[in-house]
């Protein structure tokens, strides 16, 4: 039964890491911008919930926060990202990891490095009970917020003339520019929308993690295994390796070996690495390779 | 080499004007402070990662005591300077230290938050024979297997710790016959606290129903209440460390458990960040801001004017032990290591902000002092974000001896290497 609730809670957990990592594998099969900074928006989205809970209550904050982290994104993307696209992915690498530590170094200018209180609102307290399985019911709601957006961008790239000129992009933006579609305006859109996401997980982790100018850092290891393990340019490999990631650390959790939860990850990169280099659902992608 | 003789008209005139703005820069320093030079104590404290929280309170902390230092005439009449470093981990820590000591000159190394890189620091500093003042790391190794002659302890020990929370768990019935879960930091501070901490509890006919060790980087611990809720304890022990403690306590509450919870190590600054409604239980804190004294509520009127909240315990380590640097010099009239030892492990008193005046312990250079163990309020009778939990009366108490909380020489005995 235990077992069973780890599993459950391990599928659960891994839906967080899938808000990051899924803008962070958006991100870098457009552009090829391996986005260090990825995390720095998350804790933004954070502390912006708090500003703006402030004057807006957490739903107004739920809105507000991930709005403006995208419109942040928007900026960056159009003054800094830009200039990196057609360069090797060292140089956004350093552009990227430098603009998390001033991201991180004004989040404690501004607020200061002591953590800060958020809790959950009153509203959304309390447990279900599912059979058996007693959870919370905040992380419910966190689940089914996730899956619907999961579900939004699945559809936004499939079904949609946008999705299609940004699957096309993935694969050859130059074949793109020789259609006359310039993609300028898709790779703006797409920063903020994959920003905006790590903005949303800000928001929805704020009520039930440490709210502190590194916790960026935090998440942005996890994320990246995370689309690595995936690999690139594969929507569901993104989605189906957050899930085993989560899964593989509720296990060991589970059974007793939790000291070696973190270590799992890795070992599970490594697996996955050593019989698909290109990760589970990684597809080919000329440029990169 | 040629570059130096060969002075060209600009280099002439770049050099004089650097040389007038650096005096014009440094003039009043020398015209305040009476000596010549002026004396450097090196602060190396973690500032990022998941202890970095806790290390800017002693960064701020450290500031207002050197201001106040320089206000009251510095030390032997001689200016002070603090120069602040981000420990990082212990490798990083043992560089900067050596740096520090070899190239600035410090008279001596306070600081750090990590016992690992405590023991880092420590080793550099006996090497090169400068007193180190440790202002939070708990670990007992640091104390007794690992203790070095040049390496004092402002910090409780963990053993102080447990002794002095564990006996409110006692008086409440929590530990005879009684299950305790903990989760304990996968680190060298976790483990030595569940060691010290399975000594009291078995000592005290209790026993563990489950322990778990939990990676330094884990955020999430769904899993591990899940487990908690499996197996029913009587208390949950939480030894976790930094932004962990935070994140445990807002999910804890998440989750709905009411099982009684513990700890054997905590932060203030931890429990603001839980805020009203999460934070719950009973912990022992080496000090807090409603210490019923003089000297802490002149502490805390400082320290709130200067930094618009009010310190936390982490801030008190540091500011004491900057403090105790002082009167060193001032009654020594020497800044030299050994010298300062020698008058440390004399039984030198210092007053700490508390009811009773403290001393350094000559085995292990563990300063001797009163603790606090303090519990959660419940959420309708918390007035502000700051005092939100009550305190006991200080461990030991007003008749007992101050050692009584520390660990014994049987039970952790230190060495030091000659």
């Amino acid at each position: 039964m235990l077992l069973t609730q780890q599993i459950l809670n391990g599928l659960l957990d891994g839906v967080y890491y899938l808000l990051i990592a899924l803008g962070l594998s958006l991100i870098f099969s457009l552009g090829g911008i391996v986005n260090l900074a990825h995390g720095a928006f998350y804790a933004i989205g954070a502390y912006l919930t708090l500003v703006f809970s402030a004057y807006l209550g957490f739903g107004g904050a739920f809105i507000a926060a991930p709005v403006a982290v995208a419109l942040l994104g928007m900026i960056i993307e159009r003054t800094l990202f830009r200039r990196f696209y057609r360069a090797d992915p060292i140089l956004s690498l350093l552009m990227t990891f430098g603009l998390a530590m001033i991201a991180e170094q004004a989040l404690r200018m501004i607020f200061g490095a002591p953590p800060l209180s958020y809790s959950i609102p009153p509203w959304l307290r309390g447990q279900v009970a599912i059979g058996g399985f007693i959870y919370s019911f905040y992380r419910v709601v966190l689940l089914g917020i996730a899956a619907a957006c999961v579900a939004g961008l699945w559809l936004l790239l499939q079904k949609t003339s946008f999705g299609r000129v940004v699957r096309a992009g993935v694969q050859n933006p130059d074949m793109v520019g020789a259609l006359g579609i310039s993609l300028q305006p898709y790779m703006s859109a797409v920063a903020a929308i994959g920003i905006g996401l790590a903005g949303l997980a800000g928001v929805l982790l704020a009520p039930i993690y440490s709210i502190h100018p590194a916790m960026g850092q935090e998440i942005i290891t996890p994320a990246f295994v995370v689309v690595v393990i995936g690999g690139l340019g594969s929507f569901w490999g993104v989605v189906a390796a957050a899930l085993l990631v989560g899964l593989v650390k509720g296990i060991m959790v589970g059974i007793g070996y939790s000291a070696a939860s973190t270590a799992a990850i890795y070992l599970l990169m490594l697996l996955v690495l050593l019989f698909r280099p290109r990760g589970l659902f990684g597809e080919r992608i000329l440029r990169f390779e | 080499m040629s570059n130096n003789l060969h002075f060209t008209r600009r280099r002439l005139l770049t050099t004089a004007g650097t040389l007038a703005l650096a005096s014009g820069i440094s003039a009043p320093g020398i015209l305040r402070a009476q000596g010549t030079e002026v004396i450097r104590i090196g602060h190396l404290t973690p500032r990022t990662g998941f202890l970095g929280p806790l290390g800017e309170y002693a960064v701020m902390a450290a500031d207002l005591a050197i201001e106040e230092i320089n206000a009251a005439g510095g030390m032997m009449g001689r200016k002070v300077e603090l120069l602040k470093e981000d420990s990082v981990n212990p490798q990083t820590a043992s560089t900067k230290a050596e740096r520090m000591i070899e190239r600035d000159k410090v008279a001596c190394i306070i600081g750090e938050i990590s016992s690992a890189s405590c023991l880092t620091i420590a080793q550099v500093a006996q090497r090169n024979k400068v007193l180190y003042i440790n202002t939070g790391g708990n670990s007992d190794a640091l104390r007794g297997s690992d203790c070095k002659r040049y390496m004092f302890h402002v910090e409780s020990q963990n053993s102080m710790y447990v002794k002095s929370v564990g006996r409110s768990f006692l008086r409440e019935g929590l530990v005879k016959g009684k299950k305790w879960y903990s989760l304990t930091a996968d680190y060298a501070f976790g483990h030595d606290l569940l060691k010290v901490a399975k000594r009291f509890m078995e000592g005290n006919g209790g026993q563990f129903a489950g322990d778990d060790l939990v990676p330094t980087d884990a955020t999430d611990f769904s899993a591990y209440l899940l487990k908690i809720r499996d197996a029913k304890p009587d208390l949950v022990v939480i030894n976790l460390a930094g932004t962990q403690t935070t994140n445990f306590l807002k999910q804890y509450a998440e989750f709905g458990l009411t099982f009684p919870v513990g700890g054997f190590g905590f932060d203030t600054a931890l429990a603001w960040a839980a805020g009203k409604g999460n934070f719950v239980g009973t912990w022992p804190v080496v000090w807090h801001h409603l210490v019923d004294t003089p000297g802490t509520k002149n502490f805390v009127a400082a320290f709130t004017k200067k930094y618009s909240k009010p310190p936390e315990n982490q801030a008190w380590g540091d500011y004491v032990a900057t403090k105790i640097v002082a009167q060193a010099v001032n009654e020594l009239k020497s800044t030299d290591s050994t010298k300062m030892i020698e008058y440390f492990e004399k039984g030198a008193k210092f007053d700490l902000l508390k009811t009773r005046q403290g001393y350094f312990r000559t085995s292990d250079h563990q300063l001797m002092h009163e603790m606090y163990a303090v519990t959660a309020l419940p959420a309708d009778k918390i007035k502000n974000q700051w005092d939100i939990f009550t305190s006991s009366a200080p461990v030991p108490g007003p008749n007992e001896d101050l050692e009584a909380i520390a660990a014994t020489k049987e039970e952790n005995s230190c060495t030091f290497p000659t």
